[in-house]
């Protein structure tokens, strides 16, 4: 019986394969189109969306078209001629008439202290006048109006704001902007980004330094504890884990208060005699974060554990290593790659917390997210929140990447 | 004997400490449990003594109902999808072999790892120009988003374990490959798939940020209550609502505890 059939596959496995196969891409493309159409509408489109605003720079071409246009396609010399002049003069007063110079205003105002009330009061004066001054251009007449006009730094920042796209929020997001000269330092007072992504690391930096010590002794119990201790212990991490992100900083707002147990205990135990504040703070903030955080680290460390051989710790000790070298120098570094995996995941989650710092933090105490958000709401900056948000994402990416390669294809997973 | 009692304080001193990191992960979470029957108007101990009331007030307020059951629906519904098509796209990933196949599969998974606050208010401006923005199809689209990847991680991670043989030898005893899909592939991940609906439920229960910046008042879920509430009037009623909350994620951990042994059980007696 098995005879013929295998010689029948010896003479037509080629054309059965490759028949099979397309049928099968065929098949495998089908099962996996409706995920990502579905990802590409819901997911993809909004995150480009959003990130697309980061470079994109067309509020001033979009009220201002004539003097973009020259702009991006003129010369190098900055102030330009008369026929770029009167361009603005065209676009100042078409926006005049339209009611949008306040937007090229506000949009002006990034770049250059002062480009908004320069921008609105020329444009007042020019509502109503259809010739430059007698005896000059249009040049003259704005440089009349207002001698920022002349400025080299007003047309860098005008060119810059040309459109379509620019560098001018990523810039910013850097505490950098283009000036007469090249690139510079932002004005002091405009100089608040550096500090926000560096809080955001260091916020992150802390929180992940805090959940390995606190983590790594969870872990070790989880893979070498007594067994019947150390399922329940498990269930002890993952409960956090499925439990509700807003409950857990609920209860840390509750316990943190004034009022709160843990003052409470505090204060019972003499260590203080009136409430340490811990709410709407560094302190409570990071509390919170690395009590989020911790089941991300312990289990991806636990995993690792589970495959470290006893016996060679035990061969370490019988050649004479103390605990603590055998420790050191044979089961550490074993544990390398799981420690390695559960610090990037809880630096990578760290760095996009928005509930928790708004719950439990200070005004200080904001986090990057606070300003993508503020920045889409509240001030309608959508150039800012998207350039913060490719910074955010950009990291994010990187050093998912890492991860990736340390956890292998299922270290996404939990539990 | 001296390194016995070294090694003893050693494991003493490891006890200790993972007793006292356990506490700290738990206790927060069960200490906000008997405020939500404590007799008094302030989320402090000592307790007061008992009282039902915060419980009734949670179940009179249209505002907390209407957040229980818009969560309710949202996770179920936003679930089911996810579960759909993530297992389909696991089915289709396991079927073929490809040039970008790893690629594919990180840009399918990557909603876990972008940071939330982009997506969400990604969907505010571009949900907001296709007019989905303070709709009930926007929020559900946006949950079923974060949730179908974890179907697709748990179903490949079922999948991966599969037995390739098992196939063949349905065919060879003469089952076509729809008999041989529900008899024989679909049981056997069957667990995979359930472990991926309530990893996709849990998500969509606890969601709050996409439901601050898209959602219609009407629309709000119990975390999104939650969040507001604590900013501006930290009630007892909180505390009925995470106790209610922490009741979810315990059967929900309950379950995926079961599915886990079963499943253990099952390939150990294989």
């Amino acid at each position: 019986m098995s005879a013929p059939a295998a010689s029948l596959d010896a003479v037509r496995p080629p054309v059965r394969t490759i028949g099979r196969d397309g049928r099968r891409r065929l098949l495998a493309a089908g099962l996996v189109a409706p995920l990502a159409a579905f990802l590409l509408f819901a997911f993809a489109a909004p995150i480009i969306w959003i990130l697309g605003y980061g470079v994109a720079d067309n509020e001033l071409a979009s009220v201002w078209p004539r003097v973009s246009a020259e702009l991006r396609d003129g010369g190098d010399e900055l102030p330009p001629d008369e026929a770029v002049f009167a361009a603005l003069a065209a676009d100042l007063r078409g926006s005049q008439a339209s009611r949008t110079a306040a937007t090229a205003a506000r949009r002006l105002n990034y770049a250059l202290p002062g480009g908004r009330s320069l921008v609105t009061q020329t444009a007042r004066a020019l509502a109503d006048r259809q010739e430059p001054d007698p005896g000059g251009g249009w040049r003259e007449t704005l440089i009349a109006l207002d001698p920022a006009w002349g400025e080299r730094e007003t047309w860098v920042a005008l060119r810059q704001a040309s459109g379509p796209v620019s560098a001018f929020f990523l810039l910013s997001a850097a505490d950098l902007r283009l000036g007469a000269d090249g690139l510079e330092r932002a004005p002091p007072e405009q100089r608040i980004y550096l500090a926000v992504l560096w809080r955001t690391f260091a916020v992150a930096a802390t929180v992940t330094a805090a959940a390995i010590v606190l983590g790594f002794p969870v872990a070790y119990f989880l893979a070498n504890g007594p067994p019947a201790l150390a399922s329940v212990a498990m269930v002890l991490v993952l409960l956090p884990l499925w439990t509700s992100l807003l409950v857990r900083t609920g209860a840390w707002v509750v316990l943190l208060q004034d009022q709160g147990l843990v003052n409470g205990a505090l204060m019972a135990l003499g260590l203080t005699s009136e409430p340490v504040r811990l709410l709407f703070n560094r302190t409570g903030l990071t509390i919170a974060m690395v009590h989020i955080s911790l089941p991300y680290l312990i289990l991806p460390l636990y995993a690792t554990m589970t495959t470290i051989r006893p016996e060679l710790v035990k061969a370490a000790r019988s050649l004479g290593a103390s605990p603590a070298v055998a420790f050191w120098r044979v089961y550490l570094p074993q544990t390398l790659p799981g420690l390695a995996a559960g610090a990037l995941l809880v630096f990578i989650l760290s760095l996009g917390y928005y509930i928790t710092p708004a719950l439990v933090g200070g005004a200080g105490d904001q986090l990057v997210s606070y300003f993508i958000a503020f920045y889409t709401t509240e001030t309608f900056n959508w150039g800012m929140a998207g350039a913060l948000a490719i910074l955010l994402v950009a990291a994010t990416a990187i050093l998912y990447v890492f991860y990736a390669r340390l956890a292998g294809p299922r270290g996404l997973s939990l539990g | 004997m001296a390194r016995l009692s070294a090694d003893r304080l050693w494991r003493w001193a490891l006890w200790a400490a993972t007793a006292l990191v356990l506490a700290f992960l738990v206790v927060p979470i069960l200490a906000v449990l008997p405020l939500s029957v404590n007799d008094s108007r302030f989320l402090t101990y000592p307790l007061r003594g008992f009282t039902d009331r915060w419980y009734i007030e949670f179940f009179s307020d249209p505002r907390w109902t209407r957040a229980l059951a818009n969560s309710a629906v949202l996770a179920v519904s936003s679930a089911a999808i996810a579960t759909v098509l993530g297992t389909l796209a696991a089915l289709g990933l396991a079927l073929a072999e490809f040039r970008g196949k790893a690629v594919l599969l990180a840009l399918l998974l990557s909603p876990l790892v972008v940071p939330v606050i982009v997506f969400g208010v990604g969907l505010a401006l571009f949900f907001g120009q296709v007019g989905l923005v303070r709709t009930f199809p926007g929020l559900l689209a946006a949950h079923v988003a974060l949730g179908a990847p974890f179907a697709l991680l748990t179903v490949g991670a079922a999948l991966a374990s599969f037995d390739r043989t098992l196939l063949r030898a349905a065919q060879g005893l003469g089952a076509s490959p729809a008999v041989a899909f529900r008899r024989v592939v679909l049981p056997l991940i069957a667990p995979g798939v359930l472990a991926g609906f309530l990893f996709a439920f849990a998500t969509s229960f606890d969601e709050v940020v996409v439901n601050i910046f898209i959602a219609a008042p009407e629309h709000r879920t119990l975390p999104r209550e939650m969040f507001s509430s604590l900013r501006e009037n930290v009630s007892p009623v909180i505390a009925a609502a995470a106790t209610l909350m922490t009741l979810v994620a315990a059967v929900l951990l309950g379950t995926m505890e079961w599915l886990k042994r079963r499943t253990r059980r099952m390939t150990v007696s294989a």
